[in-house]
Order: C-alpha cells, then structure tokens, then sequence
C-alpha cells in the first residue's frame, strides 16, 4: 500500500491515462480537455460575441463532470496520497532550479516562487500567470486540442494532424525552458 | 444520477493518476524539456502505445459502445498551418507555466490558488481565438 504514496511508476500512470480515454470512448465520447474552456466561455456567454461559441453546450456536460472528478482526484491525491519523497529531479535539474533562484520541490508540486499565493501580490508574477494561460488557451483551441486531445487521443488513433501539433508543442515547450524561460527569471 | 457519477469517477481517476505521476508538476514539465528525466516521455509514451493498441482491438473487434453504437472516433480536420503554430503556441504556454488545460483544474481542485489565474488567460485565450478565428490561416 505504501507504493500509493510514493511518485507513480510512469508505465502504471501511462496505462491509467489511456485506459481514462478508452473508458471515456466506451461511453461513447472523446477524451479531450481543452474543449471545456470553449464550453466554460459559451456558459459565460461568449456566443455573443462569435458564432465559434453557438453550440449546445449542454452535449458536453459530461465532460465538466469529468474535470469536476478531476479537480477532486487532484485534491484527493495531494491531502491524502502525498509523501515527503516525491517529485525527486534529476540532479542536473535541481541545479538549474538553483541557478535560476527556483526553490527545489521538498516533495510539493509546484515551485513556492512560482506558485506560492504570495505571487498574487507580485503583478510580475500575475502577468507571468496571466500570459501562460493565455497561450495555452490559445494554442490549444488554434490548434484543435490539447495534450490529452492531440497527444493521447490523437497519435492513438493514429492521426497525422494530431503529429503535427504534438510536434509543435514540443518545439514551443523547447523554446519557452531552454531560451526564453531564463531570460525571465534570471 | 448514476451517469453523473460514472463520469466524476473517472474524473477522479485521471486527477488521482496526473497528480501522483506528478505529470501535473511544474517541476516534472521543466525536467523533461530540458531532457534530464525519461518520466515524462515514459508516462505519454506509454499512454499512446496502450492507447493505439486499444483503439486498434475496437476497430478490428467491432467493439461497440455502452449504447450498443460503433465506437468512432472523429477525425482531426485536414490542415497544417493551425497545427503548426497552434502547437507552437501552446507549447510556449505549456513550458511557460508547466501545465496543460487538465493539470490547470486538477492544480486548482488541490488548492493551488494561483492556477486560477492561468484558468482566467486560459479562458481569454480561447475567447480570442474565437473571436478572430476568421482571420486566421488554418
């Protein structure tokens, strides 16, 4: 039982994942997270301003529900399923972590400096937040899906668009730590 | 009812699973862009192969769905431009932040307040692709 709280080997956590989105496509849905923020925009009313967000949104309740679920996993898993030795980085990443002033994990999630509330009082901070989400929501709707859409979902059922975005993700993601992220908090 | 509760646990499996693999880590995103880790491309790696390896067992099986339906999955529309560049995009935001749409909720729904205003871009973002989308080259 002990194994519960320590890192989940990644082959058992790659196994969950796919079985969530076969379990999903039984019921006879997709499995995609990122279609939820255009479904959050039109609950909010943004099908007023584009014809993008006229949808029946209600078709995809189901998928609120299951980032509803997701939220709870989250908080299930970091109250009651935490250790003191997770998140253990490879050494060269601890120092990276060090010359760019990050704090190292001590078994949390997300670095205090980044993620900390104390960033909301910080507009540098809330502006790094802010332009994050902002690409991310972005990105992912300019190009049809997210992680879970195109990487999963996509490459499973083997198709070439899903590739080629993936690919992207990785060019971006590459760019963003290796040139432009210490730029920023160097 | 049921069907409410049939989609909150599988939810709950797939926050439960992205937290303790900590693939929702900032951390562990950093870690693998910078190649130091096999964890990450481990986790995805085997996600996509269980996932090709399922898909393709329905496919040849004829598997059909709990309503008794062929299970189809749709089809990425044609295109290269938005793939290209979306992806680019996104994957700025991705390594920027160190967290993809699920991991956002999932870091929020664990009490890491300051996701929501990665939620709050998230939404604006989409918002304004919705918006301009017209003027955009797919």
């Amino acid at each position: 039982m002990d194994s519960l709280f320590y890192t989940w080997h990644w082959s058992i956590s790659g196994f969950l994942i796919a079985a969530v989105m076969l379990v999903l496509n039984y019921y006879g849905k997709v499995f995609g997270v990122s279609s939820n923020l255009r479904t959050l925009c039109t609950v909010m009313g943004a099908h007023k301003h584009s014809d993008f967000f006229k949808f029946d949104w209600k078709a995809q309740r189901w998928n609120l529900v299951v980032l509803f679920g997701a939220m709870l996993g989250g908080w299930f898993a970091v109250h009651f399923l935490s250790d003191p030795s997770n998140v253990q980085l490879h050494p060269a990443t601890l120092y990276q972590l060090q010359q760019l002033g990050i704090d190292v994990p001590h078994g949390n999630l997300e670095p205090t400096k980044l993620f900390g509330n104390a960033v909301l009082s910080s507009p540098k901070k809330i502006i790094f937040l802010l332009v994050g989400g902002l690409l991310i929501g972005f990105g992912s709707r300019y190009a049809g899906g997210c992680t879970s859409g195109h990487a999963i979902a996509g490459i499973s059922n083997l198709q070439r668009q899903s590739l080629k975005a993936v690919i992207g993700f990785f060019v971006g993601g590459l760019i963003m730590a290796h040139f432009i992220f210490p730029l920023i908090f160097s | 009812m049921i069907k409410t509760l049939k989609y909150i646990a599988v939810g709950f499996l797939f926050g439960v699973v992205l937290t303790k693999s900590e693939a929702v880590s900032w951390y562990r995103i950093y870690e693998m862009f910078l190649f130091h880790s096999f964890h990450m491309y481990g986790i995805i790696g085997t996600a996509i192969v269980t996932g090709i390896i399922g898909l393709q067992f329905i496919k040849r099986k004829k598997i059909k769905n709990n309503k008794g339906n062929p299970i189809v999955i749709p089809i990425k529309e044609k295109g290269s431009f938005r793939y290209w560049i979306g992806g680019l995009l996104f994957g700025l935001g991705w390594a920027l932040v160190g967290a993809c749409p699920g991991p956002i909720f999932i870091l929020l729904g664990a009490g890491f307040l300051p996701l929501g205003l990665v939620l709050i871009g998230a939404l604006l973002g989409t918002f304004i692709y919705g918006v301009i989308k017209d003027n955009l080259p797919h």
